[in-house]
C-alpha cells in the first residue's frame, strides 16, 4: 500500500499544486463573467501557495518564511479580491452585463 | 526519505494516508466543480470546498496555523465577498450558445494540459536538495518573525489592504448620488 504513505512525498504537493494551477487556467481562458474569471484566478493562487508551502515544508532551512510568504500571498490576495469585485459592480451598474465579450466599447 | 515499509489500511500511519487520500479527492473535486460550473454560484461553492481541502494539505505541510488562515482568509472573507457580488450583479451566465471564442473548448483544455504536464515533468525530474532545518517553523516564530526581519513587509501590506478597502469602496460606489 505504497498509496497510502504518498503524503511524506515533496513530489505529491507539487504535482498537486500543478494540478490546482492548471485548473485555473482552464477556468480562466474557458469563463465568459468576469466574477468567474476571478473565481478562476483565486484556485491558480491557492495552488502557488501550495508549491510554496511545500517548498517551505521540506526544503527551506527556516520553515516560518514560506509560511510569512504565503500570509502575503492571502493578504494580496485578499486585496485583489476586494478591489476587482468592486470593479466588477462598477462594470455591472455601468453596462447592466459582466458578461467579457459584450464589454467592447473601444472596439472599432 | 528513508526507505520505511509502507504502512497497512489499519494501522495509524495508514489511517492518516487515508485521510490524505480522501482529501486530494475532495480538493479536486471542487477545484473541478470551480473551474468548469455552469453557474457561478455553485463554482463559488466548488472553490469553498477547494479552499477548505488546501487548509487540510497545510495541516500536513506541519502549519495549522496557516490552515486556520486559510479558512478565516479565503473561506470567511474572499468567498462571501465573492458571493455578495454575484448576488449584486446577477451574472447568470447564459445558457445559450454565444459566439464561442478562440479559446475555449479544446484549446483552452490543451494549453491547461500542457502547463500541468510541464509543470510535472519539472516536479518529477528534478532532484530536490533538502537543506538541514535551522529551525521549527512555530508559531511563536512566525511572530518573531512578523516583527523582526519582516516588519517593513508587515507594515506595507497593512497599508496595500488599507488602500484597497478604501478604493474598493470608492469604485463601487461612484455614479451612485
Amino acid at each position: 500500500m505504497a498509496l497510502l504513505s504518498i503524503h511524506q512525498y515533496l513530489t505529491t504537493y507539487l504535482v498537486f499544486g500543478a494540478m490546482l494551477f492548471s485548473l485555473g487556467v482552464y477556468g480562466l481562458v474557458t469563463r465568459k463573467t468576469l466574477i468567474g474569471m476571478l473565481i478562476a484566478a483565486e484556485l491558480m493562487l491557492a495552488g502557488v501557495s501550495i508549491n510554496f508551502m511545500s517548498f517551505n515544508r521540506f526544503l527551506a532551512p527556516d520553515p516560518s518564511v514560506g509560511q510569512i510568504f504565503t500570509l502575503f500571498i492571502m493578504a494580496i490576495a485578499a486585496a485583489e479580491a476586494a478591489i476587482g469585485l468592486s470593479i466588477v459592480v462598477a462594470v455591472y451598474r455601468q453596462f447592466k452585463t459582466v458578461d467579457a465579450e459584450e464589454l467592447v466599447n473601444l472596439k472599432g | 526519505m528513508t526507505p520505511v515499509p509502507p504502512p497497512t489500511l489499519f494501522s495509524a500511519d495508514g489511517m492518516v494516508g487515508l485521510v490524505f487520500l480522501i482529501m486530494i479527492g475532495v480538493t479536486l473535486t471542487g477545484g473541478i466543480i470551480a473551474a468548469t460550473a455552469e453557474r457561478l454560484i455553485r463554482a463559488l461553492s466548488g472553490i469553498v470546498i477547494c479552499f477548505t481541502g488546501v487548509a487540510g494539505f497545510y495541516y500536513f505541510l506541519n502549519s495549522p496555523f496557516m490552515a486556520m488562515m486559510q479558512i478565516l482568509i479565503y473561506v470567511g472573507a474572499i468567498c462571501v465577498t465573492i458571493s455578495f457580488a454575484i448576488m449584486l450583479a446577477a451574472p447568470e451566465e447564459k445558457l445559450k450558445k454565444s459566439p464561442t471564442n478562440l479559446l475555449s473548448g479544446p484549446i483552452g483544455f490543451m494549453i491547461a494540459a500542457l502547463i500541468f504536464a510541464a509543470m510535472t515533468m519539472l516536479a518529477l525530474k528534478t532532484d530536490w536538495q533538502a537543506s538541514a532545518k535551522i529551525a521549527s517553523g512555530s508559531v511563536r516564530e512566525i511572530g518573531i518573525h512578523l516583527l523582526t526581519t519582516y516588519s517593513m513587509v508587515f507594515e506595507l501590506i497593512s497599508i496595500v489592504l488599507l488602500i484597497a478597502i478604501i478604493g474598493a469602496i470608492v469604485i463601487a460606489r461612484g455614479g451612485r448620488n
